[in-house]
C-alpha cells in the first residue's frame, strides 16, 4: 500500500495545470494496452485466414492453418490480461452471471465465447478432424490419446464425411468473418462510447480498431510464417508472402486514413476539447504517437511495401525487409493502443491540465507482466504447432 | 372440408403470427420501459421516495474546505490527497484572461492565493461532488450492475459487487469517482446515504458555516432545495453531456469545467 502512494504522490508533483483531485492515479495501464492489442492480433489472423477460404485467394494456403492457430493461441490469453488487472479478479464470472445491458464492456464475455467457442474450435476441429483420425492410428503416447479424445468419436474417413467437414468448415468461416468484426469492433466500441473522454468517444473508434487490428494480425502471421519456415528449414513461398505483403499495404492504407480522417475532423471542428488534445499530441504523446505510430508503425511501412509494388528486389532482400516491416507494423500498432488507452487518461476531464504515466517494471501492472501475456500465446502457439502441424495435414479444404 | 382446412390454416398462420409479433413487441417494449424507469426519476410524479438532490450556492461558498474535510472523517475516506468524494476548487481569472484552477489536498487545508492581487480579475471557489445524474454514464458503463440508482435518486455502489474494472471512473464526465484502496472497489459520494435515511443531513451540508450547501427533496415543492431552485437561476456542470444532474450551482461561471 506505501508502495502505492509513494507512486501517486510521485505522480502528484508531475501535475502539470489542474486535474480532478481524483485523476491523479491512471485506473487503465499496460495490461488495458495489451488487451485490445491482443484481441486485435487474433481478429487480424483470423480475416488473414478466411481471406484464403472465403473469398478465394488460393495463393495464401500455405499460411491458413498458421493463421487459425495464431488467433486460438491469442485469444486463449486474451482475457488474462484483462481480468488480471480487475481489482476483484474473482468476481469476474459476475460479467457473464449478471451482465447490464447496457454497459458496453459486459457483452465482451459473450462476444469472446462466441467467437472461442462456436467460430475459433468449431472451424478448426472441422479442419482438422479427418487428420486427428488418421494421426490417432499412426501416432504414439499423448499424441495418439489426444487425437483420439479429440476426434470425439466420430471416425469416418470416406470422402462423404470429409465433404461434410468442409462444407460445415466452410460456413463457420462465413460467419467468422462479420464475428471477427464484431469482436474488434466492439473493443473499439468501448472506448468510443464514452462520451466523458474526447480522446476517446468518436464514432470512427470501432472502425478504426478494426482495421489496425486487421493490419497487426496479418503483420503478426507474415513473421510467423517466416520464421516457422525458417525452424522446418523450408523454403518461404515467395508469392505468398508477397501477397500478404501486398493486403497488409492495402489495410494498411485504409487504416492510415481513417486514422487521419479522425485527427483532421478534430483539427477541423476544434471543439472544447481541441486546446488540450493539442498539447496531448504535441507533447506528451510525441514520442509514442508521431515517431513510433505513425512514423514507424504506418509511414515507413506504407512506403517500403508501396515501393515494392513497383519495383521488387531480389528474394532474400525482400524476406528481409518483410520481416523487419512486419516487426514495425506490430510496435507502431502496439504504440497505437498505447495511446488510445495511455492517452485518453494522461489529460484531465476538466480539460486543463496533465497527470503522469509511470510505468512500474514488477507487479501485476508491470512491463514485466506484459511481456509475459505476450509472449504466453507464442509458447501456446509452438504446442499446438507440435501438436497439430498444418503442414503434415493429409487433407485440405477445397 | 377444403374451406375447412383453409379456416384452420388461417388461424394457425394468425396465432403463429401473434406470437411472434407479440414476442418482438414485447422485445422492442422492454428496453423502453427499462429506459424509462432511468428518466423516470427525473419527472415530477406522486412517487412516495423522496427525490435526494443537492444545490451549491456559489455566492456564499468561502472555500474553508471543511465540508471536504467533513466528508473524509464521515465516509473513512483515506486521508490521502488522491480520494475525493466532494472537494473544492479555487478559481482565479487573471487581468490577462487566463484562469488558474487549483485544489491542493482538495482544498481541505484551505487555499493560498498564488496570483498577486493587482493581476486578478475575479476568484472564486466552487464545491464539486458525484452529480447524482439521473442518465448516470456511471451507471450505464458498470458491466455487473454494481452501480445503480437508488430509487430516491442516489446514485450508489455495491461493494460486494463491484468487480473493480474501473470503467465507471472512466465513463464519469466529473471525476467523482475513485478507486478505494482498501476496499479495492469504485467508491463516491452517497450524498451521506446513511444519514439522510436517518432524516439527517450530508455530514458536507452540516459543517458548511455559510449554508452553501442546501440538500434536499426536489419532490418536496416546499424544502429549502425547491425554494432555492425556484429563486436562484441554477445551472449543472456540463450540461451538454446530458447527463442530467441533480447537482445544480447558482451564479456557475463560464470558467467553470
Amino acid at each position: 500500500m506505501e508502495e502505492h502512494y509513494q507512486h501517486l504522490y510521485h505522480a502528484l508533483s508531475q501535475v502539470d495545470g489542474y486535474i480532478y483531485p481524483n485523476e491523479i492515479d491512471l485506473h487503465w495501464g499496460l495490461m488495458i494496452v495489451l488487451y485490445p492489442y491482443i484481441t486485435g492480433l487474433v481478429a487480424g489472423a483470423f480475416i488473414l485466414a478466411s481471406l484464403e477460404r472465403v473469398f478465394n485467394v488460393k495463393v495464401l494456403k500455405p499460411t491458413y492453418g498458421l493463421a487459425l492457430l495464431t488467433a486460438l493461441a491469442f485469444l486463449l490469453v486474451a482475457t488474462l490480461p484483462l481480468v488480471s488487472h480487475l481489482q476483484h479478479p474473482f468476481r469476474a464470472y459476475e460479467i457473464l452471471m449478471t451482465p447490464n445491458p447496457t454497459s458496453a464492456m459486459a457483452i465482451f464475455g459473450f462476444v469472446y465465447l462466441w467467437y472461442l467457442m462456436v467460430v475459433l474450435l468449431l472451424e478448426i476441429w472441422f479442419d482438422y478432424r479427418l487428420d486427428f483420425v488418421l494421426w490417432s492410428r499412426e501416432s504414439k503416447g499423448f499424441k495418439k490419446y489426444f487425437y483420439k479424445i479429440i476426434t470425439l468419436g466420430i471416425n469416418d474417413t470416406d470422402e462423404k464425411s470429409a465433404k461434410l467437414d468442409d462444407k460445415i468448415g466452410y460456413f463457420i468461416t462465413v460467419l467468422g468473418i462479420p464475428s471477427a468484426f464484431l469482436l474488434h469492433g466492439y473493443v473499439g466500441f468501448i472506448f468510443g462510447s464514452i462520451k466523458a473522454n474526447p480522446w476517446w468517444s468518436t464514432v470512427l473508434m470501432p472502425v478504426i480498431f478494426l482495421f489496425s487490428a486487421m493490419v497487426s494480425g496479418i503483420a503478426l502471421v507474415m513473421i510467423i510464417y517466416m520464421v516457422v519456415s525458417w525452424v522446418r528449414k523450408v523454403k518461404i513461398d515467395m508469392e505468398c508472402l508477397d501477397t500478404i505483403a501486398k493486403y497488409l499495404f492495402y489495410i494498411l492504407i485504409v487504416d492510415f486514413t481513417l486514422e487521419s480522417l479522425d485527427q483532421i475532423h478534430r483539427l477541423y471542428e476544434a471543439e472544447e476539447s481541441f486546446d488540450i488534445i493539442k498539447v496531448l499530441v504535441g507533447g506528451k504523446l510525441n514520442i509514442t504517437l508521431i515517431f513510433m505510430q505513425v512514423l514507424i508503425g504506418t509511414v515507413i511501412p506504407l512506403l517500403v511495401i508501396g515501393f515494392f509494388q513497383f519495383y521488387k528486389p531480389t528474394e532474400k532482400i525482400r524476406k528481409i525487409i518483410y520481416f523487419i516491416v512486419g516487426l514495425f507494423v506490430l510496435i507502431g500498432i502496439f504504440f497505437m493502443r498505447w495511446n488510445v488507452v495511455i492517452g485518453g487518461q494522461l489529460f484531465s476531464k476538466s480539460l486543463s491540465g496533465f497527470t503522469s504515466f509511470n510505468a512500474v517494471f514488477s507487479g501485476m501492472e508491470g512491463y514485466l507482466m506484459a511481456a509475459v501475456w505476450l509472449i504466453l500465446p507464442c509458447l501456446i502457439l509452438v504446442f499446438l504447432l507440435w501438436l497439430m502441424p498444418p503442414w503434415k495435414k493429409t487433407t485440405m479444404h477445397n | 372440408m377444403d374451406r375447412r382446412i383453409n379456416k384452420n390454416r388461417r388461424k394457425f398462420f394468425q396465432t403463429s403470427a401473434t406470437i411472434v409479433g407479440g414476442t418482438l413487441l414485447y422485445s422492442l417494449i422492454k428496453p423502453l420501459t427499462s429506459n424509462a424507469q432511468v428518466i423516470e426519476v427525473n419527472k415530477e410524479d406522486n412517487s412516495i421516495n423522496p427525490l435526494w438532490g443537492m444545490g451549491v450556492d456559489l455566492k456564499k461558498c468561502i472555500g474553508c474546505g471543511k465540508c471536504a474535510s467533513a466528508c473524509k472523517t464521515e465516509n473513512k475516506v483515506p486521508d490521502k490527497p488522491f480520494y475525493f468524494r466532494t472537494w473544492v476548487e479555487q478559481y482565479t481569472v487573471k487581468n490577462d484572461g487566463e484562469v488558474i484552477i487549483e485544489s491542493p489536498n482538495g482544498g481541505i487545508d484551505g487555499f493560498v492565493q498564488s496570483v498577486p492581487n493587482e493581476d486578478i480579475f475575479k476568484s472564486f471557489t466552487v464545491p464539486k461532488l458525484c452529480n447524482h445524474c439521473s442518465k448516470a454514464p456511471c451507471v450505464q458503463a458498470c458491466p455487473v450492475g454494481a452501480t445503480f440508482i437508488s430509487p430516491d435518486g442516489v446514485v450508489l455502489v455495491d461493494e460486494t459487487y463491484c468487480i473493480g474494472c474501473s470503467y465507471c471512473i472512466q465513463a464519469c464526465p466529473y471525476g467523482a469517482r475513485f478507486m478505494n484502496p482498501i476496499t479495492k472497489v469504485a467508491d463516491k459520494c452517497t450524498f451521506c446515504y446513511h444519514r439522510i435515511s436517518q432524516d439527517l443531513q450530508p455530514a458536507c451540508v452540516e459543517v458548511c458555516p455559510t449554508d452553501a450547501r442546501i440538500f434536499g427533496d426536489l419532490r418536496d415543492k416546499k424544502s429549502k432545495l425547491v425554494k432555492f431552485l425556484q429563486k436562484n437561476p441554477t445551472q449543472t456542470l456540463k450540461p451538454h453531456l446530458n447527463t442530467n444532474s441533480r447537482v445544480f450551482y447558482n451564479e456557475l461561471s463560464s470558467e467553470v469545467k
